[in-house]
């Protein structure tokens, strides 16, 4: 049997075989679920990357190493505002996107780190889905089901989408006629989405984008961003907007 | 810089990152503070880009097709179209306004 925390079973019930296959079924209904969906969308990454400038191969080794959407539309959507000038700025901001990606290590590596060739393989699937169908199973052996299923079905996915989509935005010749710039918007509006739940979020989220608007006439394309996010550092320091402390 | 350096330097710090977290024997983020700077983080970052990809043009603020496809993808969000479906609307938007406009 697998160890439960404590306080799971409230009744004093002893989950029998068949809840453990039923929560095992649902670890893996979740884990492919979550990632076709998620691989799916890897289409708007490779056609938004070619747009921006980026070759094929380019595109694809994005894919395969950086592995982390919110970074890779990051880089390519600072890339397509300022070109080559932006490349630092462009840098900056996909690595500040993945230090989320730290926080989610630290807390899948009790759960399936091991020797360092597993924390390697672990760490290069650590991303926003596989961590949060892992986190979302109440037995750990389907914890560590739902982070590699889901990594590896994103994982799979998202590079064959994102070959799909370069090639797909590399025959479409003018990408802005079609939209695509459009659609980059739209991209980092999906990924925003889903962290607005909190008013301390939706208030950082409002006053990162007045301060983009306002910076953008006065300093080098890419720059906005980085200055933006200082709103977050101010917020999230003194703890400003919460209001869960006055619930 | 060419592509490719801005490429590996990204993806080289990108992929430390992930890994630094497996490396990390006690949790610095997991302390209050910074996991919550570092949540918000992702939430500015994202908020940023928004508005440098909608209404930039260089160093420029515009208004265009962009803006009504980027109206029409919250739309789809807030009645939980998927991502992809809002994506491509959002582009079939713009395209269809500077096809027609």
């Amino acid at each position: 049997m697998e160890e439960r925390p404590a306080g799971e079973d409230a009744a004093g019930l002893a989950p029998d075989a068949v809840d453990e296959a039923l929560e095992r079924s649902r670890a893996i209904r979740e884990s492919v679920a979550v990632g076709v969906a998620t691989a799916i969308y890897g289409i708007s990454f490779g056609a938004l990357s070619v747009a921006a400038g980026l070759d094929v191969w380019q595109t694809v080794f994005l894919s395969l190493v950086m592995f982390t959407g919110g970074s890779q539309f990051a880089l390519v959507g600072v890339l397509a505002a300022g070109g080559a000038a932006a490349g630092g700025s462009a840098i900056a901001t996909a690595a500040m996107l993945g230090i989320r990606n730290v926080v989610y290590g630290m807390r899948m590596k009790p759960l399936v780190g091991g020797r360092p060739a597993r924390n390697v393989l672990a760490a290069w699937i650590t991303i926003d889905e596989s961590t949060a169908v892992a986190l979302a199973q109440k037995l750990p052996g389907n914890a560590r089901l739902g982070f590699w299923l889901t990594g590896a079905i994103v994982f799979v996915g998202w590079n064959l989408t994102t070959l799909a989509g370069a090639l797909i935005g590399d025959a479409m010749g003018d990408t802005r006629a079609w939209g695509l710039d459009a659609a980059a918007g739209a991209a980092f509006l999906g990924l925003l989405w889903p962290r607005l739940k909190r008013f301390q979020a939706g208030a950082v989220a409002v006053g990162a984008a007045v301060v983009a608007a306002i910076v953008m006439p006065f300093v080098m394309p890419g720059l906005p961003v980085l200055i933006a996010a200082l709103v977050a550092l101010l917020v999230g320091w003194f703890n400003l907007f919460d209001r869960r402390r006055r619930a | 810089m060419t592509t490719w350096h801005l490429i590996l330097i990204a993806s080289a710090a990108t992929l430390a990152l992930k890994l630094g977290g497996y490396l990390v024997p006690v949790g610095f983020l997991e302390r209050e503070r910074p996991a919550r700077i570092a949540d918000l983080l992702t939430v500015a970052l994202l908020a940023a880009l928004i508005v440098v990809q909608t209404l930039g043009a260089g160093q420029a603020l515009v208004v265009d097709a962009r803006v009504p496809a980027l109206i029409v993808a919250a739309a789809l969000y807030a009645i939980r179209a998927p991502f992809i479906v809002a994506v491509a609307a959002a582009a079939v938007v713009a395209a269809a306004i500077r096809a027609f406009g």
